[in-house]
């Protein structure tokens, strides 16, 4: 038997790749934005209604990540914005190969924010760098306090925490500041939003901080 | 069920280091996972036993190793560990932190049986 030492990152081929993507929107001065969450937490409807309030003041584009269908992206294109859609047949979550595959039918110099919505998935997107400036998790409450808990790499690499639904708190099982302590404990350094995307409460606050972290980049 | 696409990149990382002629020698791969990676282990093994199956690798044994998840602390010194990811020091609660391990997802060595007959 003979052992040969290879010390190496499994995923290190993906964070090539990923960091390929970073220096080209470095160089176009494109802020990239991946949204994750499990599926079903409110992200298309989220962006829906972040396009609806910021898409007059900055240039957006987006990228749709499902498995199958290009639904969301007919929602997304309703708004006016530019959108590609990218269907994983099957696969859990986005690469960075794919991301950099869809670059070519993005306009970069007309982009100032670059929204990914990724796959609906709690696990395996956690792992996947694309090469954005920041990760933003979603999560609803009718999913419960303890998701962080029960998947913190997710929130471990997020920068912001968007907690939605909360027009159905009076109805669901889940404390609020419970998720929001969960949440800490793994990632002391999140961004806390409260949203609803069907009474609009909090939107303006996420909105703004959103527009904030573009123009600082800048 | 990323445990198949994190396998097939194993499955890479061999060949790149293991010429063609010698890929039935590889009798294992030893592979450190982070507690916190969020990689089943068994998940793992599975899926590359499935994709090595009908392959020059098809009795290559992956071999997991556990890294736990350990933080230090800036505050009090302190060096903990804990199962659930919390990036807060186990002894005085601070989150003035740094993490040491348990994110990790690396092929760390291969084992090669020179008794097989390479082809």
């Amino acid at each position: 038997m003979s052992i040969i030492t290879v010390e190496r990152k499994v995923l290190e081929k993906n964070d090539e790749l990923a960091a390929r993507n970073r220096e080209i929107f470095g160089t176009h001065g494109v802020f990239v934005i991946n949204m994750v969450s499990s599926p079903g937490s409110g992200k298309t409807s989220l962006l829906e209604r972040t396009l609806e309030y910021i898409k007059d003041s900055i240039q957006i584009t987006v990228i749709e990540g499902d498995v199958q269908t290009d639904l969301d992206a007919q929602r997304v294109a309703r708004f006016g914005v530019p959108v590609v859609q990218i269907i994983t047949n099957g696969g859990c979550h986005l690469e960075a190969q794919l991301v950099h595959d869809a670059l070519g039918t993005i306009n970069l110099e007309g982009t100032q924010l670059l929204i990914i919505e990724n796959v609906g998935n709690l696990v395996c997107p956690a792992n996947y760098d694309l090469g954005e400036t920041m990760k933003i998790v979603v999560a609803s409450t009718t999913e419960g306090d303890d998701k962080p808990l029960k998947y913190p790499g997710m929130f471990r690499n997020a920068s912001a925490l968007i907690i939605n639904k909360t027009d159905l708190l009076p109805y669901v099982n889940c404390n609020l500041a419970e998720l929001k302590k969960n949440a800490l404990r793994i990632n002391p350094a999140l961004h806390v939003f409260e949203t609803s995307c069907t009474t609009k409460q909090g939107i303006a606050e996420w909105c703004q901080w959103l527009k904030e972290q573009v123009v600082k980049k800048k | 069920m990323h445990e198949l696409s994190i396998a097939q990149n194993i499955i890479e990382i061999i060949q790149q280091h293991v010429p063609e002629p010698k890929w039935k020698q590889v009798a294992a791969v030893r592979v450190k996972i982070g507690a916190v990676a969020g990689i089943v282990p068994d998940s793992l093994k599975f899926s590359f036993q499935a994709i090595t199956a009908e392959s020059a690798l098809c009795h290559t044994r992956l071999i997991t190793e556990y890294v736990p998840f350990r933080i230090h602390c800036h505050t009090c010194k302190a060096t903990t560990e804990n199962e659930e990811g919390f990036a807060m020091c186990g002894e005085c609660e601070s989150t003035d932190i740094q993490v040491l391990s348990g994110t990790e997802l690396n092929v760390v060595e291969l084992e090669l049986d020179e008794t097989i007959r390479a082809s």
